[in-house]
Protein backbone atom coordinates (compact mmCIF):
# COMPACT_ATOMS: atom_id res chain seq x y z
CA UNK A 1 0.00 0.00 0.00
CA UNK A 2 1.61 3.49 -0.78
CA UNK A 3 2.41 5.77 1.59
CA UNK A 4 -0.52 8.39 0.70
CA UNK A 5 -3.01 5.56 0.93
CA UNK A 6 -1.66 4.56 4.91
CA UNK A 7 -1.88 8.04 5.74
CA UNK A 8 -5.35 8.78 4.28
CA UNK A 9 -6.67 5.51 6.01
CA UNK A 10 -4.72 6.68 9.48
CA UNK A 11 -5.99 10.24 9.39
CA UNK A 12 -9.55 10.46 7.48
CA UNK A 13 -11.28 6.99 8.36
CA UNK A 14 -11.43 7.17 11.15
CA UNK A 15 -14.25 9.85 11.13
CA UNK A 16 -15.82 7.62 8.86
CA UNK A 17 -18.68 7.34 10.87
CA UNK A 18 -19.35 11.04 11.29
CA UNK A 19 -19.15 11.43 8.02
CA UNK A 20 -21.81 8.26 7.59
CA UNK A 21 -24.15 9.81 10.31
CA UNK A 22 -23.93 13.62 8.89
CA UNK A 23 -24.63 12.32 5.53
CA UNK A 24 -27.77 10.06 6.54
CA UNK A 25 -29.27 13.30 7.53
CA UNK A 26 -28.01 15.36 4.75
CA UNK A 27 -29.30 12.50 2.17
CA UNK A 28 -33.30 11.55 1.45
CA UNK A 29 -32.51 8.11 1.70
CA UNK A 30 -29.97 5.47 3.04
CA UNK A 31 -28.88 4.72 -0.22
CA UNK A 32 -28.43 8.05 -1.40
CA UNK A 33 -26.37 8.66 1.95
CA UNK A 34 -24.15 5.28 1.62
CA UNK A 35 -23.40 6.71 -2.06
CA UNK A 36 -23.06 10.26 -1.07
CA UNK A 37 -20.02 8.97 1.58
CA UNK A 38 -18.68 7.20 -0.95
CA UNK A 39 -18.22 9.87 -3.26
CA UNK A 40 -16.96 12.28 -0.76
CA UNK A 41 -14.29 9.74 0.54
CA UNK A 42 -13.18 9.64 -3.22
CA UNK A 43 -13.32 13.10 -3.55
CA UNK A 44 -11.33 13.61 0.22
CA UNK A 45 -8.21 10.64 -0.97
CA UNK A 46 -7.80 12.59 -4.43
CA UNK A 47 -7.85 16.29 -2.73
CA UNK A 48 -5.78 14.68 0.51
CA UNK A 49 -2.29 16.03 -0.66
CA UNK A 50 -3.95 19.47 -0.56
CA UNK A 51 -5.13 19.27 2.91
CA UNK A 52 -3.50 21.89 5.24
CA UNK A 53 -3.83 21.59 9.29
CA UNK A 54 -4.86 19.08 11.94
CA UNK A 55 -8.83 19.76 11.64
CA UNK A 56 -9.50 15.94 9.48
CA UNK A 57 -12.91 16.12 10.94
CA UNK A 58 -14.60 19.12 10.03
CA UNK A 59 -12.52 19.21 6.33
CA UNK A 60 -14.01 15.58 5.32
CA UNK A 61 -17.59 16.79 6.72
CA UNK A 62 -17.36 19.71 4.19
CA UNK A 63 -16.94 17.22 1.64
CA UNK A 64 -19.83 15.51 2.20
CA UNK A 65 -21.76 18.93 2.47
CA UNK A 66 -20.42 19.96 -0.59
CA UNK A 67 -20.64 16.51 -2.74
CA UNK A 68 -24.12 16.86 -1.61
CA UNK A 69 -25.02 20.24 -3.10
CA UNK A 70 -23.84 19.05 -5.77
CA UNK A 71 -25.66 16.17 -6.21
CA UNK A 72 -29.00 18.19 -5.26
CA UNK A 73 -27.70 20.38 -7.99
CA UNK A 74 -27.36 17.75 -10.72
CA UNK A 75 -30.87 16.03 -9.67
CA UNK A 76 -32.57 19.93 -9.69
CA UNK A 77 -30.76 20.67 -13.36
CA UNK A 78 -32.27 17.07 -14.17
CA UNK A 79 -35.81 17.21 -13.27
CA UNK A 80 -35.60 20.71 -14.12
CA UNK A 81 -35.84 20.43 -17.60
CA UNK A 82 -38.65 18.37 -18.95
CA UNK A 83 -40.94 19.68 -15.84
CA UNK A 84 -43.99 21.23 -17.14
CA UNK A 85 -44.12 24.47 -16.05
CA UNK A 86 -46.85 24.07 -12.91
CA UNK A 87 -44.52 22.23 -11.02
CA UNK A 88 -41.75 25.23 -11.14
CA UNK A 89 -42.39 26.87 -8.15
CA UNK A 90 -42.78 23.05 -6.43
CA UNK A 91 -39.44 22.21 -7.60
CA UNK A 92 -37.74 25.90 -6.22
CA UNK A 93 -39.20 24.82 -2.61
CA UNK A 94 -37.07 21.42 -2.87
CA UNK A 95 -33.90 22.92 -2.82
CA UNK A 96 -34.35 25.00 0.22
CA UNK A 97 -35.35 22.65 2.35
CA UNK A 98 -35.61 18.56 2.57
CA UNK A 99 -39.19 17.73 2.77
CA UNK A 100 -39.59 14.58 4.52
CA UNK A 101 -41.12 12.00 2.71
CA UNK A 102 -44.57 11.28 3.59
CA UNK A 103 -44.00 7.65 4.60
CA UNK A 104 -41.78 8.57 7.32
CA UNK A 105 -44.11 11.21 8.55
CA UNK A 106 -46.24 8.38 9.41
CA UNK A 107 -47.46 7.70 12.81
CA UNK A 108 -44.70 6.69 15.18
CA UNK A 109 -45.26 6.93 18.72
CA UNK A 110 -41.82 6.13 20.55
CA UNK A 111 -39.60 8.95 20.99
CA UNK A 112 -36.70 8.37 19.54
CA UNK A 113 -38.86 8.61 16.35
CA UNK A 114 -40.79 10.95 16.82
CA UNK A 115 -37.15 13.19 17.65
CA UNK A 116 -35.95 11.62 14.15
CA UNK A 117 -39.07 12.85 12.60
CA UNK A 118 -38.98 16.07 13.75
CA UNK A 119 -35.05 16.60 13.30
CA UNK A 120 -35.99 15.26 9.77
CA UNK A 121 -38.75 17.75 8.86
CA UNK A 122 -36.80 20.89 10.18
CA UNK A 123 -35.02 23.00 6.91
CA UNK A 124 -31.65 21.76 6.23
CA UNK A 125 -30.20 24.82 7.11
CA UNK A 126 -31.01 24.44 11.01
CA UNK A 127 -30.66 20.57 10.82
CA UNK A 128 -27.14 20.70 9.68
CA UNK A 129 -25.94 22.77 12.59
CA UNK A 130 -27.47 20.77 15.10
CA UNK A 131 -26.49 17.64 13.97
CA UNK A 132 -22.94 19.13 13.74
CA UNK A 133 -23.40 20.60 17.37
CA UNK A 134 -25.04 17.86 18.90
CA UNK A 135 -24.62 14.66 17.49
CA UNK A 136 -20.89 15.36 16.61
CA UNK A 137 -20.03 16.99 19.02
CA UNK A 138 -18.19 20.20 17.44
CA UNK A 139 -17.30 23.67 18.30
CA UNK A 140 -18.83 26.90 16.28
CA UNK A 141 -15.27 27.65 15.05
CA UNK A 142 -15.38 23.70 13.52
CA UNK A 143 -18.92 24.00 12.40
CA UNK A 144 -18.31 27.14 10.38
CA UNK A 145 -15.85 25.52 8.46
CA UNK A 146 -18.06 22.51 7.36
CA UNK A 147 -20.80 24.75 6.59
CA UNK A 148 -18.74 27.82 5.16
CA UNK A 149 -20.82 30.43 7.68
CA UNK A 150 -19.25 33.19 9.89
CA UNK A 151 -19.00 32.22 13.27
CA UNK A 152 -21.64 34.63 14.34
CA UNK A 153 -24.00 32.97 12.18
CA UNK A 154 -23.35 29.62 13.58
CA UNK A 155 -24.49 30.96 16.73
CA UNK A 156 -27.77 32.73 15.81
CA UNK A 157 -28.92 29.84 13.56
CA UNK A 158 -27.75 26.85 16.19
CA UNK A 159 -30.40 29.55 18.67
CA UNK A 160 -33.22 29.37 15.58
CA UNK A 161 -32.32 25.53 15.22
CA UNK A 162 -33.04 24.59 18.82
CA UNK A 163 -35.81 27.05 18.75
CA UNK A 164 -37.77 25.17 15.93
CA UNK A 165 -37.12 22.10 17.27
CA UNK A 166 -38.17 22.49 20.62
CA UNK A 167 -40.94 24.35 18.92
CA UNK A 168 -41.97 21.43 17.08
CA UNK A 169 -41.97 19.01 20.20
CA UNK A 170 -44.27 20.88 22.11
CA UNK A 171 -46.37 21.15 19.25
CA UNK A 172 -45.93 17.10 18.78
CA UNK A 173 -46.67 16.48 22.90
CA UNK A 174 -50.24 18.95 22.92
CA UNK A 175 -51.11 17.03 19.63
CA UNK A 176 -50.42 13.55 21.66
CA UNK A 177 -51.88 14.95 24.78
CA UNK A 178 -55.37 16.20 22.81
CA UNK A 179 -55.41 13.14 21.12
CA UNK A 180 -55.56 14.70 17.25
CA UNK A 181 -53.65 13.32 14.25
CA UNK B 1 -36.30 34.03 23.16
CA UNK B 2 -36.78 37.27 24.24
CA UNK B 3 -34.19 37.95 26.92
CA UNK B 4 -31.05 39.83 25.25
CA UNK B 5 -28.61 37.35 27.11
CA UNK B 6 -30.36 34.19 25.29
CA UNK B 7 -27.41 34.23 22.80
CA UNK B 8 -24.39 34.37 25.41
CA UNK B 9 -26.44 31.78 27.91
CA UNK B 10 -26.16 29.31 24.50
CA UNK B 11 -22.48 29.73 23.98
CA UNK B 12 -22.15 29.26 28.02
CA UNK B 13 -24.44 26.01 27.59
CA UNK B 14 -21.84 25.47 24.42
CA UNK B 15 -18.98 25.86 26.32
CA UNK B 16 -17.70 28.91 24.00
CA UNK B 17 -17.20 30.95 26.58
CA UNK B 18 -14.45 32.30 29.25
CA UNK B 19 -14.26 31.70 33.05
CA UNK B 20 -15.18 35.29 33.88
CA UNK B 21 -18.21 35.52 31.16
CA UNK B 22 -19.67 32.05 32.40
CA UNK B 23 -19.10 33.51 36.17
CA UNK B 24 -21.25 36.41 34.79
CA UNK B 25 -24.14 34.48 32.68
CA UNK B 26 -24.30 31.98 35.94
CA UNK B 27 -25.11 35.54 38.01
CA UNK B 28 -27.80 36.23 35.37
CA UNK B 29 -29.93 33.07 34.96
CA UNK B 30 -30.02 33.49 38.92
CA UNK B 31 -32.39 36.04 38.38
CA UNK B 32 -33.97 35.48 34.87
CA UNK B 33 -36.48 32.77 35.14
CA UNK B 34 -36.64 33.09 31.33
CA UNK B 35 -32.60 32.00 30.37
CA UNK B 36 -33.35 29.25 33.41
CA UNK B 37 -35.77 27.69 31.39
CA UNK B 38 -33.68 28.07 27.88
CA UNK B 39 -30.70 26.47 29.78
CA UNK B 40 -32.95 23.50 30.83
CA UNK B 41 -34.21 23.36 27.40
CA UNK B 42 -30.82 23.17 25.78
CA UNK B 43 -29.44 20.09 28.19
CA UNK B 44 -33.03 18.67 27.69
CA UNK B 45 -33.17 18.27 23.44
CA UNK B 46 -29.22 17.68 23.99
CA UNK B 47 -29.60 15.22 25.81
CA UNK B 48 -32.23 13.48 24.21
CA UNK B 49 -30.79 13.39 20.85
CA UNK B 50 -27.82 11.91 21.82
CA UNK B 51 -29.51 9.18 23.58
CA UNK B 52 -31.54 8.51 20.41
CA UNK B 53 -29.59 9.71 17.64
CA UNK B 54 -26.16 9.81 18.21
CA UNK B 55 -25.24 6.16 17.57
CA UNK B 56 -25.81 5.28 13.93
CA UNK B 57 -21.78 4.04 12.06
CA UNK B 58 -21.22 3.10 8.86
CA UNK B 59 -22.49 -0.37 8.12
CA UNK B 60 -19.37 -2.88 7.41
CA UNK B 61 -20.79 -3.49 3.79
CA UNK B 62 -20.78 0.33 2.81
CA UNK B 63 -16.74 0.37 4.64
CA UNK B 64 -15.78 -2.56 2.28
CA UNK B 65 -17.33 -0.98 -0.68
CA UNK B 66 -15.55 1.79 -0.10
CA UNK B 67 -12.28 -0.02 0.69
CA UNK B 68 -12.58 -1.35 -3.01
CA UNK B 69 -13.39 1.69 -4.39
CA UNK B 70 -10.16 3.62 -3.49
CA UNK B 71 -8.19 0.32 -3.98
CA UNK B 72 -9.46 1.08 -7.63
CA UNK B 73 -8.69 4.72 -7.54
CA UNK B 74 -4.68 4.06 -6.46
CA UNK B 75 -4.87 1.48 -9.51
CA UNK B 76 -6.45 3.76 -12.00
CA UNK B 77 -5.10 7.53 -12.22
CA UNK B 78 -7.06 7.99 -15.33
CA UNK B 79 -10.76 9.70 -14.80
CA UNK B 80 -13.48 7.40 -15.34
CA UNK B 81 -17.10 7.86 -14.48
CA UNK B 82 -17.86 6.15 -11.01
CA UNK B 83 -21.70 5.01 -10.96
CA UNK B 84 -22.33 8.24 -8.75
CA UNK B 85 -24.35 11.79 -10.19
CA UNK B 86 -22.67 12.82 -13.29
CA UNK B 87 -18.70 13.28 -11.43
CA UNK B 88 -17.18 14.48 -14.72
CA UNK B 89 -13.71 15.70 -15.06
CA UNK B 90 -15.50 19.01 -14.37
CA UNK B 91 -16.30 18.42 -11.20
CA UNK B 92 -12.91 16.19 -10.73
CA UNK B 93 -10.83 19.42 -11.75
CA UNK B 94 -13.35 21.79 -9.69
CA UNK B 95 -12.54 19.25 -6.66
CA UNK B 96 -8.70 19.37 -7.15
CA UNK B 97 -7.46 21.13 -4.97
CA UNK B 98 -10.13 21.27 -2.40
CA UNK B 99 -10.63 23.73 0.04
CA UNK B 100 -10.48 26.77 -2.47
CA UNK B 101 -13.22 25.34 -4.86
CA UNK B 102 -15.21 24.08 -1.66
CA UNK B 103 -15.14 27.47 0.10
CA UNK B 104 -17.44 29.05 -3.48
CA UNK B 105 -19.11 26.29 -3.81
CA UNK B 106 -20.81 26.38 -0.33
CA UNK B 107 -20.98 30.53 -0.54
CA UNK B 108 -22.97 30.32 -4.00
CA UNK B 109 -25.12 27.90 -2.36
CA UNK B 110 -25.35 29.74 1.23
CA UNK B 111 -26.15 32.60 -1.17
CA UNK B 112 -28.92 30.99 -3.18
CA UNK B 113 -31.08 29.96 -0.20
CA UNK B 114 -30.77 33.49 1.24
CA UNK B 115 -31.66 34.67 -2.23
CA UNK B 116 -34.33 32.04 -3.25
CA UNK B 117 -35.69 31.32 0.37
CA UNK B 118 -38.79 33.14 1.28
CA UNK B 119 -37.19 33.75 5.06
CA UNK B 120 -39.44 35.99 7.21
CA UNK B 121 -36.07 36.89 9.14
CA UNK B 122 -33.57 39.17 7.19
CA UNK B 123 -30.15 37.05 7.73
CA UNK B 124 -28.20 40.61 7.77
CA UNK B 125 -29.96 41.32 10.70
CA UNK B 126 -29.43 38.21 12.38
CA UNK B 127 -25.54 38.64 11.41
CA UNK B 128 -25.36 42.05 13.11
CA UNK B 129 -26.53 41.12 16.02
CA UNK B 130 -24.48 38.07 16.25
CA UNK B 131 -21.44 39.92 15.76
CA UNK B 132 -22.13 42.40 17.92
CA UNK B 133 -23.03 39.56 21.00
CA UNK B 134 -20.02 38.10 19.69
CA UNK B 135 -17.77 41.26 20.16
CA UNK B 136 -19.05 41.54 23.50
CA UNK B 137 -17.41 38.15 24.63
CA UNK B 138 -13.84 39.07 25.40
CA UNK B 139 -11.12 38.99 23.47
CA UNK B 140 -13.29 39.68 20.39
CA UNK B 141 -14.05 43.02 21.14
CA UNK B 142 -11.09 44.94 19.40
CA UNK B 143 -8.63 44.23 16.94
CA UNK B 144 -6.81 47.54 16.66
CA UNK B 145 -6.79 49.09 20.36
CA UNK B 146 -6.86 53.25 19.85
CA UNK B 147 -8.40 55.87 20.51
CA UNK B 148 -6.87 57.75 17.90
CA UNK B 149 -8.69 58.05 14.50
CA UNK B 150 -5.42 58.00 12.98
CA UNK B 151 -4.34 54.89 13.83
CA UNK B 152 -7.38 52.91 13.07
CA UNK B 153 -8.29 54.01 10.02
CA UNK B 154 -4.97 53.24 8.03
CA UNK B 155 -5.62 49.66 9.76
CA UNK B 156 -8.89 49.20 8.10
CA UNK B 157 -7.12 49.65 4.72
CA UNK B 158 -4.93 47.08 5.52
CA UNK B 159 -7.57 44.38 6.81
CA UNK B 160 -10.89 45.37 5.36
CA UNK B 161 -12.43 45.80 2.03
CA UNK B 162 -13.82 49.37 2.86
CA UNK B 163 -12.90 52.74 4.78
CA UNK B 164 -15.26 54.30 7.07
CA UNK B 165 -15.24 57.49 8.72
CA UNK B 166 -13.31 57.63 11.94
CA UNK B 167 -13.53 59.90 14.47
CA UNK B 168 -13.41 60.38 18.32
CA UNK B 169 -16.28 61.86 19.90
CA UNK B 170 -14.96 62.08 23.46
CA UNK B 171 -16.70 65.62 24.08
CA UNK B 172 -19.94 64.40 22.79
CA UNK B 173 -19.79 61.63 24.95
CA UNK B 174 -19.01 58.89 22.52
CA UNK B 175 -15.30 57.73 23.36
CA UNK B 176 -13.32 55.87 19.99
CA UNK B 177 -11.82 52.96 22.09
CA UNK B 178 -10.69 50.80 18.76
CA UNK B 179 -11.50 48.96 15.12
CA UNK B 180 -12.03 45.01 14.52
CA UNK B 181 -12.87 43.60 11.05
CA UNK B 182 -15.77 41.05 10.70
CA UNK B 183 -16.67 39.31 8.18
CA UNK B 184 -20.18 40.15 7.18
CA UNK B 185 -22.02 39.74 4.22
CA UNK B 186 -19.43 37.88 2.27
CA UNK B 187 -16.97 39.81 2.48
CA UNK B 188 -14.85 41.85 5.46
CA UNK B 189 -16.08 44.48 7.14
CA UNK B 190 -15.09 47.21 9.24
CA UNK B 191 -16.09 47.70 12.56
CA UNK B 192 -15.40 50.76 14.33
CA UNK B 193 -15.76 50.36 18.37
CA UNK B 194 -17.11 53.15 20.31
CA UNK B 195 -17.77 53.41 23.99
CA UNK B 196 -20.77 55.53 25.71
CA UNK B 197 -20.90 55.64 29.55
CA UNK B 198 -21.19 51.88 29.79
CA UNK B 199 -22.36 50.72 26.30
CA UNK B 200 -20.50 49.68 23.57
CA UNK B 201 -21.51 50.70 20.21
CA UNK B 202 -20.40 48.72 17.52
CA UNK B 203 -20.48 50.59 14.14
CA UNK B 204 -20.13 48.43 11.02
CA UNK B 205 -19.92 49.57 7.59
CA UNK B 206 -19.68 47.22 3.98
CA UNK B 207 -19.91 48.06 0.73
CA UNK B 208 -22.92 49.88 -0.15
CA UNK B 209 -25.16 47.04 -2.90
CA UNK B 210 -28.33 47.20 -4.62
CA UNK B 211 -30.31 45.43 -1.38
CA UNK B 212 -32.52 47.73 0.01
CA UNK B 213 -30.96 49.05 3.40
CA UNK B 214 -33.47 47.68 6.58
CA UNK B 215 -35.25 49.94 8.90
CA UNK B 216 -34.06 50.99 11.78
CA UNK B 217 -35.35 48.08 14.19
CA UNK B 218 -34.75 46.29 17.96
CA UNK B 219 -33.41 42.82 18.17
CA UNK B 220 -32.74 41.03 21.52
CA UNK B 221 -32.82 44.24 23.25
CA UNK B 222 -30.09 45.79 20.84
CA UNK B 223 -30.81 48.51 18.53
CA UNK B 224 -29.77 48.92 15.22
CA UNK B 225 -29.81 52.08 13.08
CA UNK B 226 -29.04 51.97 9.00
CA UNK B 227 -27.59 54.60 7.01
CA UNK B 228 -25.99 55.17 3.97
CA UNK B 229 -22.76 57.66 3.28
CA UNK B 230 -21.17 57.87 0.28
CA UNK B 231 -20.62 54.11 -1.65
CA UNK B 232 -20.50 52.56 2.28
CA UNK B 233 -23.70 51.10 4.14
CA UNK B 234 -23.40 51.84 8.07
CA UNK B 235 -25.25 50.01 11.03
CA UNK B 236 -24.73 50.80 14.46
CA UNK B 237 -25.57 48.34 17.25
CA UNK B 238 -26.12 48.70 20.58
CA UNK B 239 -27.89 48.37 23.85
CA UNK B 240 -27.84 52.39 25.02
CA UNK B 241 -30.85 54.30 24.10
CA UNK B 242 -32.33 55.06 20.82
CA UNK B 243 -31.53 58.83 21.43
CA UNK B 244 -27.90 57.83 22.81
CA UNK B 245 -27.14 55.69 19.57
CA UNK B 246 -29.06 58.19 16.82
CA UNK B 247 -26.49 60.57 18.29
CA UNK B 248 -23.36 58.73 17.66
CA UNK B 249 -25.23 58.07 14.03
CA UNK B 250 -25.90 61.91 13.32
CA UNK B 251 -22.37 63.05 14.61
CA UNK B 252 -20.93 60.34 11.78
CA UNK B 253 -23.30 61.38 9.15
CA UNK B 254 -22.53 64.65 9.71
CA UNK B 255 -18.43 63.94 9.42
CA UNK B 256 -19.29 61.93 6.55
CA UNK B 257 -20.62 64.75 4.88
CA UNK B 258 -17.94 67.09 5.70
CA UNK B 259 -15.30 64.67 3.93
CA UNK B 260 -17.48 64.66 0.86
CA UNK B 261 -17.59 68.44 0.51
CA UNK B 262 -13.86 68.20 1.13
Amino acid sequence: MDEKRRRFEAEVLPHLNAAYRFARWLAHSPGDADDLVQEAILRAFRGFDALRGSDVKAWLLAIVRNCHSTALKQQQRRAFVPLPEEHDAQDGYAMIATTPDPESASIRRDDERTLERLMSALPEEHREVLVLREIEDMDYREIATVTNIPIGTVMSRLARARAALKARWLKEAEGERRGVR
Amino acid sequence: MGCAESLRVQAYFDGEIDAVSAADIERHTEHCAECRALLQDLEQTRTAIRRDLAHDRAPPELRARIMRALDQETAVKTPRPNGWGRSTWRTRAFWAGALGGIGSAAVAATLAVFLLSPSLTNPLLDDLVAAHVRSLMPSHLIDVVSTDQHTVKPWFAGHTDVSPVVADFAQQGYRLIGGRADYLDHQRSAVVVYQHGPHVINVFSWAASQRALPKNTTRNGYHMAFWKAGDLEYCAVSDTGWDELLGLVRLLRDLSARDARE
